[in-house]
C-alpha cells in the first residue's frame, strides 16, 4: 500500500519520518510516491526512517516568499537510509560550507500555510548532531 | 517530417512596462514578426503562447484567445504553453512538431509575461510554485534557493572552494551584464558593462552564497516568432534560420536528484536528444543561448550540455571560452541576467536572438564573426522540472 503526502505531513508531527519500502527490490522512497522511486513497482509498504542522516547541502533565505519570514535555512539531508530530504535546518550563529558534511537528526516539523497551499502543510526540520 | 524555418521574429524591450499589458506586449511582438515576413493575420493557421504567471501578474489566464483576438487573427487553434521559465521553449518545440508533421504550414509563437507588477515578495512566491507545492515550497524553498543549495553541493563534489567557485560565478555575472549592456532590447541596456568580481561578490546577499549580481532581475516583456514549412520559406523571407533539431526533457522534486543536481538528467537527456535529431555535437554549436537564470546555473548547464567536462566551466568562463573568439560564444544577447527574464516569454526571446546572430543582426560588440552556421537555445523551468533544447541553422 502506498503512502500519502497526508500520511508522512501527519507522521512528521509525531516526530517521525514515514518513508516506503519497495517489496521488490528493497528501496526506500520518502518523501512518499505513487511508486518506487528506483523500479517502479507499486508494491509498497510504510517504513519509518531513524531521522538521522548528513547535511549534503543548505541556504540561508534572506528574501523569503510573501507569507513567510526570513532569514532562515533550507537544506537537502541524505537519510542514513538513502532517500534525500528537504527540510529547514535549525543553525544558531554563522552557517558556512563547512556544515556540509556534518551529521544531523530530525528535531521536529515546521507547520505554514498561506492563500495557495490547500491549507496547512508540514515540513521536517533538522538539527545538527551535537548541538542542542 | 518536412524542414521548419523561422520566417520571422519579434521581440519587445525587456524590462519595466507600466502601460502595457501582457497582451499588448505580445501583440507588439507578433506584430514587428508579422510584419518582417509580409505575413498577413489571416493566413497563422495556429497560435501557441507561452505564459506562466499570467493569473498571479495580471490576473490573466487563458491568455492566447485575447490575444488572438487582438492581433485578429482568424478563429484557429490557440494554445497556451506552461512549463514555468521554458514554457515557450516547449511552445516552439510543439509549434514546430506541427509544422513538421505537416498539420500546419504556418504558425504564430511566441511568449509572454509581467513580472514587475507582482513585486518582489508576491512573485517570489508564484515563482516557487514550479517547485513540488507540498514536499519544497513549505520549506520556505524560492527559487533563487534552489540554485544556492546547487552552489555548495558543485562546490563539494567537485573539490572546488566556495570563494573560488564565488569568483567564478561573478566571471559569468560580469560577462552577461557586459553582453546585455550593448543590446538595446536588454533591460540593463547601457549599465554595468564593466563589472568588477569585487562588486559582484559584495552586493546583497539574496540566498548565500547568491548575490543580488549572481541573479537574473524580475523583467516584463514579450517575444514571438512565426514558423513555416521549410519548402514555403522563401515565400516570406530571403533568411530562413530552420530548426535543426530539439529535444526536452523532465524532473521532479530536487530531493530525487541527489547528486546529480550538478549535472541534471533532465538536461542532459534533453540536449543529447537536440543533438542526435541535428546529427551534430557540442563541437559543432557556434553561438549558444543557455538559461543562465543564476550564475551557477549557467556553469551547470554549460558541463550538463557537454561542451564541458565537469567542475571546469567556470575555469573555463574565467579563460574566456565562452566569449567570442572562445570555444563556444554564450549568451552574447546579455542572457537572462544582462537582458531580462520575462519568465513566459524568456525561451522565444532566446531563439529570437539565435536568429539575430544567425542572420548577423546582433549589435555591434555581440555578434559573432564570421556569421554562425549553427546556435542552440538551452532552457531550464523550475528546478530542472521541464528543460527544452533547440538547435538553429543557416542550411536546413
Amino acid at each position: 500500500m502506498r503512502l500519502y503526502s497526508a500520511d508522512y505531513e501527519e507522521a512528521l508531527k509525531k516526530g517521525k519520518l514515514l518513508g516506503e519500502r519497495c517489496l521488490d527490490c528493497g528501496t526506500l522512497t520518502c518523501p512518499p510516491l505513487a511508486v518506487c522511486r528506483r523500479c517502479g513497482s507499486r508494491r509498497l509498504e510504510a517504513a519509518e526512517l531513524s531521522g538521522r542522516g548528513e547535511l549534503m547541502t543548505f541556504t540561508v533565505i534572506r528574501v523569503p516568499p510573501e507569507g513567510m519570514e526570513g532569514p532562515y535555512v533550507v537544506c537537502l539531508v541524505r537519510t542514513e537510509e538513502g532517500p534525500w530530504v528537504m527540510g529547514r535546518l535549525e543553525a544558531e550563529g554563522e552557517a558556512g560550507q563547512e556544515l556540509l558534511g556534518r551529521r544531523v537528526r530530525l528535531s521536529g516539523f515546521h507547520a505554514w500555510s498561506d492563500k495557495y497551499s490547500a491549507g496547512e502543510r508540514v515540513t521536517p526540520v533538522f538539527r545538527l548532531e551535537g548541538e542542542k | 517530417m518536412r524542414e521548419v524555418a523561422v520566417v520571422g521574429v519579434g521581440h519587445t524591450r525587456f524590462g519595466k512596462w507600466e502601460r502595457r499589458t501582457a497582451v499588448e506586449l505580445f501583440s507588439e511582438a507578433a506584430q514587428q514578426a508579422m510584419e518582417g515576413a509580409g505575413v498577413e493575420g489571416r493566413e497563422v493557421e495556429a497560435l501557441f503562447v507561452g505564459s506562466a504567471l499570467g493569473d498571479f501578474g495580471e490576473g490573466q489566464a487563458m491568455i492566447q484567445a485575447q490575444c488572438r483576438a487582438e492581433l485578429g487573427l482568424g478563429l484557429i487553434p490557440c494554445t497556451r504553453f506552461e512549463g514555468a521559465c521554458a514554457s515557450s521553449t516547449v511552445a516552439v518545440r510543439d509549434a514546430w512538431m506541427w509544422v513538421a508533421s505537416g498539420a500546419y504550414d504556418l504558425v504564430l509563437v511566441g511568449g509572454t509575461e509581467r513580472v514587475l507588477p507582482m513585486g518582489t515578495p508576491l512573485a517570489t512566491r508564484t515563482f516557487a510554485m514550479a517547485m513540488h507545492s507540498t514536499y519544497e515550497v513549505p520549506a520556505g524553498l524560492t527559487f533563487p534557493g534552489v540554485f544556492a543549495l546547487v552552489a555548495r553541493l558543485y562546490s563539494r563534489i567537485y573539490g572546488l572552494p566556495l570563494e573560488r567557485l564565488r569568483e567564478q560565478m561573478a566571471q559569468v555575472s560580469i560577462q552577461n551584464h557586459r553582453h546585455g549592456a550593448r543590446n538595446p532590447l536588454a533591460q540593463f541596456y547601457g549599465k554595468y558593462e564593466n563589472l568588477k568580481v569585487e562588486e559582484v561578490l559584495s552586493s546583497r546577499m539574496v540566498c548565500d552564497p547568491l548575490t543580488l549580481l549572481d541573479c537574473c532581475p524580475f523583467t516584463d516583456g514579450a517575444a514571438a516568432l512565426l514558423l513555416c514549412a521549410g519548402e514555403k520559406a522563401r515565400k516570406y523571407t530571403d533568411t530562413p534560420v530552420y530548426i535543426l533539431g530539439t529535444g526536452q526533457g523532465a524532473g521532479g522534486p530536487m530531493a530525487l536528484f541527489e547528486e546529480e543536481l550538478v549535472k541534471p538528467p533532465s538536461r542532459v537527456s534533453s540536449a543529447r536528444m537536440a543533438f542526435r535529431q541535428a546529427r551534430l555535437e557540442p563541437k559543432d554549436i557556434q553561438v549558444l543561448e543557455l538559461h543562465d537564470c543564476f550564475t551557477i546555473a549557467e556553469i551547470v548547464a554549460l558541463e550538463a550540455m557537454g561542451f564541458f567536462p565537469e567542475g571546469k566551466a567556470g575555469e573555463a568562463v574565467e579563460e574566456g571560452q565562452t566569449e567570442i573568439g572562445g570555444r563556444i560564444p554564450t549568451n552574447m544577447s546579455g542572457g537572462l541576467i544582462g537582458k531580462g527574464h520575462p519568465i513566459g516569454a524568456t525561451g522565444a526571446s532566446q531563439v529570437c536572438m539565435i536568429v539575430q546572430q544567425l542572420r548577423g543582426e546582433a549589435p555591434r560588440g555581440n555578434q559573432v564573426d564570421p556569421v554562425p552556421e549553427v546556435g542552440m537555445v538551452d532552457t531550464m523551468g523550475g528546478a530542472y522540472g521541464t528543460l527544452c533544447h533547440l538547435i538553429l541553422g543557416r542550411r536546413g
